[in-house]
């Protein structure tokens, strides 16, 4: 077997933080994820299966909700995103999925992700996308674009934002925040 | 342009892409007799109303629903939003 090395989201052998000004955007890898989506007429299978597992009630649009080691956001309708340290659980479809079984469709997303945890005012995420800062309160999930790419930015504190972008891309999303960041810094 | 996303709020056109008219929800039975006609007819014939249209959007750049926009043609003046997969299922769709 060859001798892999794993990369970050942005190719590098270690993760990039940086700091401008009173802004940090923290390029981040500890999550596993995986997307749940209910099966046709199972929504309250699901939603009681998923507490059983998370201790967590799946928020409804737009929600963010956080307990114990699980994270759990809206992405559409009867369909989330469930977060939980990639350390405890590397494969993340063995711990759903037996708890979810036919109720839901699991889908691994771990590697599709890339996320940058990000402090700093909400202002600063005005700048690059459409979030309100009136609607966009401590935990919310919104997915909206940022310079023509799909995001989903989480509102975890009043300046403790994470923004997921597709991995593939995630040198383009890195440059649009850092551009934005030294805009406004 | 907003449109006031039944599940989100107002969201900006921005994040939508736009499909065409509602209709196309009323796809016909591919394998009625009649198939033929009625393909023609939902392919290629449309009416081109100036005022109340009933149209589809896709929020590409969020949760990914369609939705059945209701604007009008002439002010571009949105009156109505409904998921369309409501409407579809109204319609004895998609069941």
């Amino acid at each position: 077997m060859p001798d892999l090395t794993p990369i970050t989201p942005l190719g590098g052998s270690s993760l990039r933080t940086d700091t401008i000004g009173a802004i940090s955007i923290a390029e981040a890898d500890d999550w596993a994820l995986a997307s749940v989506a209910a099966r046709a007429g199972q929504l309250e299978d699901t939603l009681t299966r998923a507490r059983k597992l998370t201790g967590l009630d799946l928020p409804g649009p737009g929600g963010l909700v956080a307990g114990g080691d699980w994270r759990a956001w809206w992405m559409a309708p009867e369909a989330w995103m469930l977060a939980t340290p990639l350390s405890a659980s590397e494969d993340i479809v063995a711990a759903v999925k037996p708890a979810l079984g036919d109720a839901a469709s699991i889908t691994e997303q771990t590697d599709a992700w890339a996320r940058f945890d990000i402090t700093a005012p909400v202002g600063f995420l005005e700048r690059l996308c459409n979030v309100d800062p009136a609607r966009v309160t401590p935990g919310t999930a919104t997915r909206t674009v940022m310079e023509h790419m799909g995001v989903v930015v989480l509102r975890h504190g009043d300046q403790a934002f994470s923004v997921l972008g597709v991995r593939s891309s995630a040198g383009s999303l890195h440059h649009a925040l850092l551009t934005a960041a030294r805009a406004v810094a | 342009m907003i449109i006031n996303h039944p599940l989100l709020g107002p969201r900006d056109a921005q994040e939508f892409t736009y499909l065409g008219d509602a209709t196309l929800i009323d796809r016909p039975d591919g394998m009625a007799d009649a198939a033929p006609e009625a393909f023609h007819d939902y392919l290629h014939l449309r009416d081109n109303p100036a005022g109340t249209h009933r149209e589809l959007w896709y929020h590409e750049g969020g949760d990914r629903s369609w939705l059945v926009v209701t604007r009008d043609t002439r002010t571009h003046e949105i009156t109505r939003v409904d998921l369309a997969r409501d409407v579809a299922l109204q319609r004895g769709r998609g069941a």
